[in-house]
């Protein structure tokens, strides 16, 4: 099998310096994590421990299976946002008694685990994930319901949540509530419309309305335990199936519950043995430019996160700016489109196009390696078609069947996002590494286009062009684009699944395969495969 | 000439005597109790006959059972080991009154010899010095105190009493009776003179048919716990060569005396002065004679049965030579620090190095049953000089791996590597010099516990990943976004915890901790049982087993030995179950009240029985605790959620039922 070479000098000044400006990215990056991890902060961690609960992370580390890996999903999700990083939620995908899980739990230190409008859109995409790839949901809860004054952010669209916990059991995907704390008002549907629900005695609160609405609703008096204990809930009401005395033991019942799910997967099963990447993945820090006008091959990419370095390319000779072939990963099959000089023209297209109808044909996923800054503009190419040619290409995309993953190594600019399979085009997962930028256009270019656009007006009109006013505005437009195209801007929007470290890259994406595993990979067929 | 040998006697004995008669091309057969069925000597043997029951009196002691084995095999001869039937000799007679061969003495020297009386008079007779002593407590003052009560048919400790003054003399009788009349069903005591810290020196005899009487030289057997031998070695560093042709001379004559025949050893104290004294004579092979087989290259049991088919002995065991030194030590099931509380239960693994002699009835797998002795096994070393004996043989012992038992073999490295051990500063009282508790605690060299623990936790990671089921070369633990470390939590014993916290970075470094404390650990592979890992600079190789449940882990290594329960990461849920009101779970009748007020319940204990819908329902108590209420009678009819009974939880109550 055609084994892909070394060829990073890893004496060379660049490689150095595109390293420590990565590096750089990285160390701010953890940084974030560090602050979603603090949660609501010292003051209200210490609150929580001297009653005697556990962190969000801290339920859920002892929910996974020992030794098995918990990948977190949109961790920076509000990053500079008004709201805490992280959202006050955490979810993620870990290993409960041999099981994929999505995990979703409140982080009560923050604002009491109230849901704001990114906390939503968090859970959002983890119910969605959990939904594609038929994930058992195992919901951490203890949270104040909605966060009140963002209400009208939340209130309409968040009423989804639990119609979307409904739909997964009518699809069979267990869903499992462990109930720490409040789950209050709209909150009480949260377990109400769960499979499984496990209460902490004396803890779990679940009431549609406390006390102090109750006697305003209706005159009535009547204490927390009595409206919605958990001890009430086990004996009385029967909304509890298991009682659980503490926290310990609630997720002690998780896992007993998930124990008995006997859930397998449809999928077929990786490969026996299989090797490592030949190269050290280390080097990736190195390869990879911060600045984007930087072109970088994606075979060097691909040769430290494949199987044995091994990839057999597809169609080397045409279109070469968009590098197709197969290769396995973590024992996984998996076809490969990924940006090799930015622009993509219409070979590219049409290659990429072809090349989604063969996976289609061998039930093979695919992975999008995103490096574009779109598809090729000016008079030759727009009369050549390259509309049509773009649009075969996200016609491909859009209609293709099999599971896609995305990973955004640098520019995603344009078009060019929609046809390696951007955020709107639903991609299974989609990461992010932390130089990665992704807009309409340049930041460059757009304050450019508005200025010219400008310049036309002004001219059209009669009236002089102020230039000072030109620069200014398109400084401001510039900086504003460039701030609001950077990973950390994406991330906090949940536009993707989270920024991960290049290094990391090849145990995300052997992660995302096994978890898209668990259904069936079934491509689409109907028509033979067009030569394009 | 013996065709088919029976061995009357179980464990390691039987499969040391079957050993050497298969090497004589014997053939062999075994006697077993039920507890006794998959025990190895049984599979060793080429017949096996059952005696039901698991008591000695019902098997082992069954001396009509044992002949009639013999002839439903066709066996001709039959060998009692020690212990049980050796020394009975009613039972040598009924051997031989079977036509069978006996090996061993002839009657009348084991019935001469068993009373411990008779042979003292006897010996006294002979010209062999013995100690002050009298048949009847009225004669106390003429042995002098301190004195010692023995069982004059007793051996091995038993119905014995060290007794200092005369007032607790009545008492220690009256207990020594008791305890040989249930040991040996013979009750007779006598007192004799005791010697504070003698040391306890044997001389191994062995006489033929053909008038042949020789010593084949003395062991020491000084260090015991509760008059049981723990090590044993040969020759005695107290003893030089003068002393030993002395000793030999006297040990003969005693032979001679009683018209020996076969194997046996003549037990002498000797004083601190050079004096010594007969003790008794055991009309056996001792459990201590691999010591004398490695010196003098002679194979006792080899002789025995030369001896038994009247044969001379041969040259070599006429003119036996001293070659090196040999110490033998027995490993006990037994808990050292809980005062040698003996222990049964499954021997998961057994592997002892190959530097030294093992002799043992189990191996890997097997069951140490509470019916016999509780030793493991015997372990001896053979070399040029006492120190290097004892230290292959410490090694050898530290490096075994005995795991699923815990055992005294702690204590015995400790002494064999003791300076006053090492010094030949043994007699009888050593182990009141040195503490066992202290020198019996678990062995481990420095930064042991640390590598160990690591070496558990690492090995239990390693086991988890190769065991998934999705993901399995996933990265260890890995996050993206890293919070709590992966934690594990090892019990060495007597709830002494150690927690071991530990995260494989990107490029497989660890970080780990111990109790808090970083170490340096880098881990260069997990290989089957195998943990190849460099801890705090230095690289070993530490084998970890883990038990098939996965509860109990093993730790062997340079370092020593170690065995962790693993700490459950989620306590066990019947401690756990949720006290509840004890109301009645729907209308009925009461049929009836099984407690009254002020007792003492355990958790899950019937109280009440309601009759409802043509069916019995129990309320049960959901936990211990102490009845301080009850409402209703028998026959009362009772709506839901009317209160039965009230139980005031105990804390203590409810732990001990859990």
């Amino acid at each position: 099998m055609p084994v892909l070479p070394d060829r990073v000098d890893r004496d060379a000044p660049e490689f150095a310096a595109r390293r420590e400006s990565l590096l750089e990215l990285l160390e701010e990056h953890s940084r974030q994590l560090a602050l979603a991890n603090l949660g609501g902060g010292e003051k209200y961690v210490e609150r929580h421990r001297k009653r005697g609960k556990l962190l969000a992370r801290e339920r859920i580390e002892l929910l996974v299976d020992r030794d098995s890996a918990f990948l977190e999903l949109s961790p920076l999700a509000a990053w500079g946002t008004s709201y805490t990083v992280g959202a006050s939620v955490v979810t993620g995908i870990g290993v409960v008694e041999g099981t994929e899980v999505m995990v979703v739990a409140h982080d009560p230190t923050v604002r009491g685990g109230a849901v704001n409008p990114y906390g939503a859109k968090k859970q959002g995409r983890a119910s969605q994930i959990a939904k594609e790839n038929r994930l058992p949901v195992i919901n951490l809860v203890e949270s104040g319901g909605a966060d009140l004054p963002t209400q009208s952010e939340i209130f309409i669209p968040g009423g989804a949540g639990f119609r979307d916990l409904t739909q997964k059991s009518a699809a069979a995907i267990p869903t499992i509530s462990l109930v720490f704390g409040n789950s209050t008002a709209g909150g009480a549907y949260v377990p109400g419309m769960s499979d499984y629900v496990v209460m902490v005695e004396g803890r779990a609160k679940v009431f549609l309305g406390g006390p102090p609405l109750v006697k305003m609703a209706t005159g009535e008096v009547a204490d927390d335990e009595e409206l919605g204990g958990a001890e009430m809930h086990a004996r009385v009401s029967g909304l509890a199936d298991y009682l659980a005395v503490d926290e310990v033991d609630a997720i002690r019942l998780g896992r007993q519950i998930i124990r008995r799910l006997n859930r397998g997967k449809l999928g077929p099963a990786p490969a026996a043995s299989y090797s490592e990447p030949l190269y050290d993945a280390a080097d990736l820090v190195g390869i990879v430019p911060t600045d984007l006008r930087e072109p970088f091959d994606p075979h060097d990419v691909l040769a430290r996160i494949l199987d044995g370095s091994e990839f057999d390319e597809f169609k080397p000779l045409y279109g070469s700016s968009l590098v197709t072939g197969f290769g396995q990963l973590h024992g996984y099959p998996i076809g490969v489109l990924a940006n090799a000089r930015g622009v993509l023209f219409a070979e590219e297209s049409e290659k990429a196009a072809q090349f989604i109808q063969l996976a289609n044909q061998t039930d093979t996923p695919l992975l999008f390696l995103q490096n574009t800054t779109g598809y090729m503009v000016g008079k030759e190419y727009e009369q050549k078609g390259i509309i049509k040619a773009g649009a075969l290409m996200i016609n491909a995309v859009s209609n293709s069947d099999v599971p896609h993953l995305t990973l955004n190594m640098g520019a995603s600019y344009g078009a060019g996002n929609y046809g390696m399979c951007g955020r709107a085009y639903d991609p299974r997962f989609l990461f992010t590494w932390p130089n990665a930028k992704s807009a309409v256009m340049g930041p460059a270019q757009l304050a450019g286009v508005l200025s010219i656009v400008a310049r036309a007006s002004a001219e059209a009109k009669g009236q002089p062009y102020d230039e000072a006013a030109d620069a200014a505005m398109r400084e401001m437009v510039e900086n504003q684009i460039e701030a609001e195209s950077k990973a950390l801007f994406l991330t906090a929007r949940v536009y993707d699944d989270g920024i991960i470290d290049p290094r990391d890259t090849r145990t995300v994406l052997g992660l995302a395969l096994s978890v898209i595993h668990n259904t069936p990979i079934q491509g689409r067929r109907g028509f033979g495969v067009f030569r394009m | 000439m013996i065709r088919t040998l029976l061995v009357a006697n179980r464990g390691e004995i039987a499969r040391r005597v079957f050993r050497t008669a298969r090497a004589m091309g014997i053939a062999t057969v075994a006697v077993f109790s039920d507890a006794d069925a998959d025990m190895p000597f049984v599979r060793d043997a080429d017949h096996a006959v059952r005696l039901p029951g698991n008591t000695p009196a019902e098997t082992y002691l069954d001396g009509a059972a044992v002949i009639a084995a013999a002839a439903a095999t066709g066996a001709d001869a039959i060998h009692p080991g020690y212990g049980f039937l050796s020394e009975n000799a009613a039972f040598a007679q009924a051997v031989a009154d079977a036509g069978l061969t006996w090996v061993g003495p002839p009657p009348a020297a084991i019935e001469s010899m068993g009373s411990k009386l008779e042979s003292k008079r006897m010996m006294r007779e002979a010209g062999v010095p013995t100690l002050p002593w009298a048949e009847s407590v009225a004669d106390a003052a003429e042995v002098g105190f301190p004195l010692l009560v023995k069982a004059s048919a007793g051996g091995g400790g038993r119905g014995m009493r060290i007794v200092r003054e005369a007032e607790s003399l009545a008492e220690a009788v009256e207990g020594a009776e008791r305890e040989a009349g249930s040991a040996f069903g013979d009750a007779t005591v006598f007192l004799e003179r005791y010697l504070d810290a003698p040391r306890h020196v044997e001389v191994q005899v062995f006489a033929d048919t053909h008038g042949n009487v020789v010593s084949l030289f003395e062991r020491e057997c000084s260090i015991q716990r509760r008059h049981q031998k723990i090590v044993e070695e040969a020759p005695s560093p107290a003893v030089d060569d003068a002393l030993r042709q002395e000793m030999g001379d006297a040990a003969v004559a005693a032979a001679k005396a009683v018209g020996y025949v076969g194997a046996g050893t003549v037990e002498f104290v000797l004083g601190p002065d050079g004096n010594y004294y007969f003790l008794e004579m055991n009309t056996r092979l001792q459990v201590e004679h691999p010591v004398t087989e490695l010196i003098t290259g002679l194979d006792l049991v080899r002789l025995q049965l030369v001896v038994a088919a009247g044969d001379p002995l041969p040259p070599e065991a006429l003119a036996p030579v001293i070659s090196g030194h040999a110490i033998e030590v027995r490993l006990y099931a037994e808990d050292v620090l809980n005062g040698f509380l003996p222990v049964t239960g499954r021997l998961s693994r057994f592997v002892v190095p190959d530097t030294v002699r093992v002799d043992s009835g189990v191996e890997s797998g097997s069951v140490v049953s509470p019916y016999y002795d509780a030793m493991v096994a015997k372990v001896v070393a053979h070399a040029p000089s006492r120190a290097e004996a004892a230290a292959v043989l410490a090694t050898a012992l530290r490096r075994s791996h005995i795991h699923g038992l815990t055992t005294n073999r702690d204590l015995l490295v400790q002494i064999l590597r003791e300076p006053e051990f090492l010094a030949g500063g043994t007699d009888t009282a050593y182990l009141d010099r040195h503490d066992p508790a202290e020198l019996g605690a678990p062995l481990l060299l420095a930064g042991g516990a640390t590598a160990h623990a690591v070496a558990a936790a690492l090995a239990l990671q390693a086991d988890r990943r190769d065991q998934a089921v999705v993901q399995q070369r996933i990265p260890s633990g890995w996050r993206n976004n890293p919070s709590t470390d992966q934690q594990l939590v090892l019990d060495a014993g007597n709830d002494d915890l150690r927690t071991v916290q530990y995260r494989f970075a990107r490029d497989g470094e660890l970080a780990v901790t111990v109790d808090g404390n970083p170490v340096d650990v880098v881990l260069h592979a997990v290989a089957g049982h195998v943990v190849d890992a460099t801890i705090n600079g230095v690289r070993r190789a530490l084998r970890v087993i883990i038990s098939a449940d996965g509860a109990t882990v093993y730790v062997d290594s340079p370092l020593g030995a170690s065995s962790y329960r693993v700490v459950p990461r989620f306590p066990d849920p019947t401690d756990a179950i949720a006290a509840g009101s004890l109301v009645a779970p729907m209308p009925g009748a009461v049929v009836r009240v099984l407690v009254e007020s002020g007792d003492s319940v355990a958790k899950g204990q019937p109280l009440v029985v309601l009759e409802a819908m043509k069916m019995e329902h129990t309320v049960a108590s959901p936990t211990g605790g102490t009845v301080s209420d009850v409402r209703v009678t028998a026959g009362q009819q009772v709506d839901a959620g009317a209160v039965l009974v009230v139980v005031d939880e105990s804390e203590t109550a409810g732990n001990q039922a859990g």
